[in-house]
Formats: C-alpha cells, structure tokens, sequence
C-alpha cells in the first residue's frame, strides 16, 4: 500500500514540495519576524503582516529532550509502552528568526549548542492510509 | 498611596486531600488568616480570589459568610497569588478600602500541566506535536544557561536536596521526606538537564492574607510587617518564553528582571538589603536562574554559592526556607500566597525548626510563570 503524505496542520510548510519551507510571516513596518503565520504584529500590532518563507537551515540556540509522553493534546499516537523520547529545540533561522522545533536526534551527547541544522519533513502518525507527516531539525 | 501592612496569614496545607475541594482548604486558609490577624470575616471590606481549576473562587463566601462585599476572581497563570497580592494591595494603596483579603486555592490532577494551546495564542498543531509543555520550557532555558555560565547538574541536585531537607522541617508541605543529591541525580531525565526529583509537581492547597492599611494595623498590632511593594511584568517582544513557537533574533531578558527591579525601585531598597527569600522553584534549574534574574547573584555564581550552602537556612541569603515548591508542589492560585505566608513567619521569628538566624526583618518573594509573567513582591518590618 502506497501512503499518501498528508501534513498535520495546514500553512505550517510548503507540501507538496521537493525544497519544503516552514512558512512564518514579516511585519512591513517593524520587520519583526514570527512562526507560524500569525494575524498581526506581535512587537507593534500591526495587521499588514506578509508571509515570509523561512530558511531551511540554521543552529541550535537551545535544546533539551522530552523523555515522558505528553499529554492531550499531544497526538503522536503513542502509548506509555511506545513512546521514545525526541529532542526539542530552539533553532536560529539564519539570524531571520528563533523557532521551536523537534529534533530528529534525542542523544544530549550528540546535541550541541551552535550545531548546525536542516528542516526534514518526517513521518509523525499513520491514519489508514494516510501517513500524517510534520517537521522537524535534524543536525548535519 | 498609603502604606499597606500584612496583618494576617493562613495556610491551608499542600499537598492531596482526597474528596475536600477547593473552596473548602480555601475556607480554612481564610479563617486561619482571619485568627491571626485577629479580625472577623464581618471586618472584610473585599476580597481576591485566585485558582486555575475553580472557575469562580468567590464561592468560598458561602463557606465563611455571604456579607455582600466585592469579591473579584483572578487569574494570571503561576503569577496569580502575586495578582491577587498587587490587586487586594492597591485597593488598600489608593484609599478606597481599609482591610482586605488576597486568598488563591487549587486542586490539580497529578502530571504536567496542560491546556488548549490555542487559548495561549499558539496555534493547535503545536501542542498536537508535543511542543506544548511549560517542563520542555525550563528543561532548555536551563540547559543553555548551564552552558552559558557553567552550572554543573550537581548544583541542579543541590537545590532539589535543599528544598527537600527544608520539606521535613515544615509541617505544611507535600514532600516531607529528605532526597540525597544522588537520589535525585539517579531519578529518570525528563527534560534535559531536569530530572523527575529535580521538578515541582501541581497539587492541592491553599492560603490567604490579610492586609490592611497602616492606619487600621494600629488597632492590631505593634509590630507591623509592611507590603513594601509588588510588581507584575509581562515577557517582552523577542524574549524567550513559555509556549513561544518563534521569538525575535535579539534576545531580551526574562519579565522577572524587570517585575524584580521595579519592586526593588519601590521598597527603597536593593538585593544586599534582603534577609530571607522564595523563589519560582517550578524546577531546581529555575530557582538557579532565578537567583540572578532577582539579583542575589551574577550568573554563573550560583555553582559556588550552592556548594558553599549559601541558601540553605543559616545560609548567607536562604531560599525557600519551606522547600519551596519543589517540596510543596504547586496548587497554582495559592502558591504566592504560601511564599508570603513564610516570608511572615520567618519575620515574625515563627518558623518554628525551619527558622533562620538573625532577626531577618526583609523578606522577598517570586512567581514566574505561562505565558511568560512574573511577579515580586518585598515585604519588611
């Protein structure tokens, strides 16, 4: 059976796409960035936000693991038994924006701050068939 | 503005209680704040009440007297008890009323907290990924500020075994059992450096104050403690913060730097001036760093300064003499209110084995927490 890609929220990144990219947005006026898009300017509040897509590499400003299962409104699909910590995040764009992400690595040994690092979209769920994918940083 | 005294504090105690509610442990924290400012619930002329879980704290008027007077509920995420404080405070402060009470209760389920993610401002999909947890928050502000300023993951364990000595000597807390530091460094990694032993966890509980204004205290007391000040700061644009799916490139220091600086402004006074402190302890990392964003120390200080027990009690400026919240946990509406009701102790020489040395007569209290708001408050004799 063939699954069929779908992503697991709308205007999160570019999919369908061969070079996918997390899409944030700019204010014109005060140039501040965000991720994702939001309806206004979080610095001055302006609505004339535009979107922006975001570089696909940057470095990791900060990052821990998350070694528990969430909670709802987590919704990997795991249990308990299944769950397998990931990383997380804080990744500078470039100097364009800091966003939080999953990371595909979880060894503290093997994270470091100022690494460098590549956006993937990566399998997050299966529904029939449906593969729900999602992104994430993975080190290079 | 007038000045406002703490004339009476009430706790109920932390921890879980079964099948009481809320309103009820909040009842209690009222009428024990009550008897020890020596007034009556007829006295009140208002009222704030904070919870997370109790959509309308106001109830608890059914339980210590319906008299009719302005009860408003309030709630600010871990800062609502320091709302709540600011709130009863300035009513005092601006002449319209002359004795109040602040009181907060909670009753949480067990685990992490959380939420909609949607109600944060933050879009659904990021709680649907696992983004959506205040503990991954403190896990990577604490795993980069180790980086930054070299704080070893014994120094993480030295907070909790603090904490958690000072639980066994206070008979109100949750936690009442001593941890060593290997203990807590040998329990599971949640979100690195943090570990299970290394976290606070939501409970149940309340506590109340009385305050009123200096003029009324007369009546009460010779021996008045002052609300010095209180301050609540929100995050900045580009700082770093709780349930943040994006910030700014420029990073900006934490709303605590700023709440901490203007409470400061206020009293008069200055870090060097403060006898015995509570601090955010969600987590043994956030009371390191908290320790500098309030002032009692540089960043990076924090290594020597535990090692050498600087905070324990009979330290040189001890930190959550009641454990805290890690030796507590954290019935959100009310967990300010438990600093304060401490602070009060300790200035009043009650604090029973848990007393520190020295007559403190400064005490310093504060809350952080989502969305990113901090609040301080500075109380003195």
């Amino acid at each position: 059976m063939v699954l069929t890609s779908v992503p697991f929220a709308e205007d999160v990144f570019t999919w369908p796409s061969d070079n996918p990219q997390l899409i944030g947005c700019r204010c014109p006026e005060c140039k501040a960035v965000f991720f994702p898009m939001q309806p206004s300017c979080g610095v001055c509040g302006s609505l004339e936000v535009e979107q922006l897509l975001l570089p696909t590499t940057g470095t990791i400003w900060a990052w821990t693991t998350q070694e528990f299962l969430p909670k709802a409104p987590y919704a990997g699909g795991e249990t308990p038994e299944t769950f397998k910590g990931f990383g997380v995040g804080v990744i500078d764009l470039e100097g364009v924006v800091r966003i939080e992400s999953r990371l595909t690595e979880s060894d503290p040994d093997k994270l470091k701050f100022g690494g460098k690092v590549e956006l993937v979209i990566v399998p997050f769920r299966t529904e029939g068939d449906k593969e729900i994918v999602s992104f994430a940083f993975k080190p290079v | 503005m007038r000045d406002v005294v703490v004339l009476g504090v009430g706790l109920h105690p932390f921890g879980r209680f079964g099948a009481k509610s809320a309103i009820d442990m909040g009842a209690d924290a009222i009428r024990l704040a009550l008897g020890d400012a020596g007034i009556t619930w007829k006295d009140v002329q208002f009222a704030f009440g904070g919870s997370f879980e109790v959509d309308n704290p106001d109830a608890v008027l059914g339980r210590v007297g319906r008299t009719g007077i302005p009860f408003m509920d309030v709630y600010n995420g871990c800062a609502t008890a320091a709302t709540a404080l600011e709130m009863t405070a300035d009513g005092i402060r601006s002449g319209k009323y002359d004795i109040g009470v602040a009181v907060g209760m909670d009753k949480h389920s067990s685990g992490a907290f959380t939420s909609d993610p949607v109600h944060y401002g933050a879009p659904s999909w990021y709680g649907e990924a696992g983004l959506f947890l205040t503990t991954k928050f403190f896990g990577m502000k604490m795993n980069r500020y180790m980086h930054d300023f070299g704080i070893s993951h014994q120094t993480l364990a030295r907070v909790a075994a603090k904490n958690y000595a000072n639980g066994v000597l206070n008979p109100n807390a949750f936690r009442r059992k001593a941890l060593s530091e290997e203990q807590i460094l040998e329990s599971p990694m949640l979100n690195y450096p943090l570990r299970h032993y290394m976290f606070c966890t939501p409970d149940e509980g309340a506590a109340a104050v009385v305050l009123c204004s200096a003029e009324v205290a007369k009546r009460y007391t010779t021996d008045p403690i002052f609300l010095r000040a209180t301050a609540l700061r929100t995050r900045l644009a580009g700082a770093y913060e709780v349930h943040s799916s994006s910030a700014l490139i420029e990073d900006q220091p934490a709303p605590t730097v700023f709440a901490s600086r203007a409470a400061y402004e206020t009293a008069g006074i200055g870090p060097e001036d403060v006898d015995v402190v509570q601090l955010q302890d969600t987590d043994s990392g956030a009371e390191i760093i908290h320790m500098a964003e309030n002032g009692f120390c540089k960043d990076g200080e924090q290594e020597q300064m535990l090692a050498d027990g600087d905070t324990k009690i009979g330290g040189r400026i001890p930190v959550n003499t009641d454990g805290g919240l890690i030796a507590n946990g954290e019935p959100i509406g009310a967990s300010g209110l438990r600093q304060i009701h401490e602070l009060v102790r300790q200035l009043r020489g009650q604090a029973g084995e848990r007393q520190i040395p020295g007559n403190p007569k400064v005490g310093y209290s504060q809350l952080y927490g989502a969305p990113g708001t901090a609040g301080v408050s500075i109380i003195s004799r």
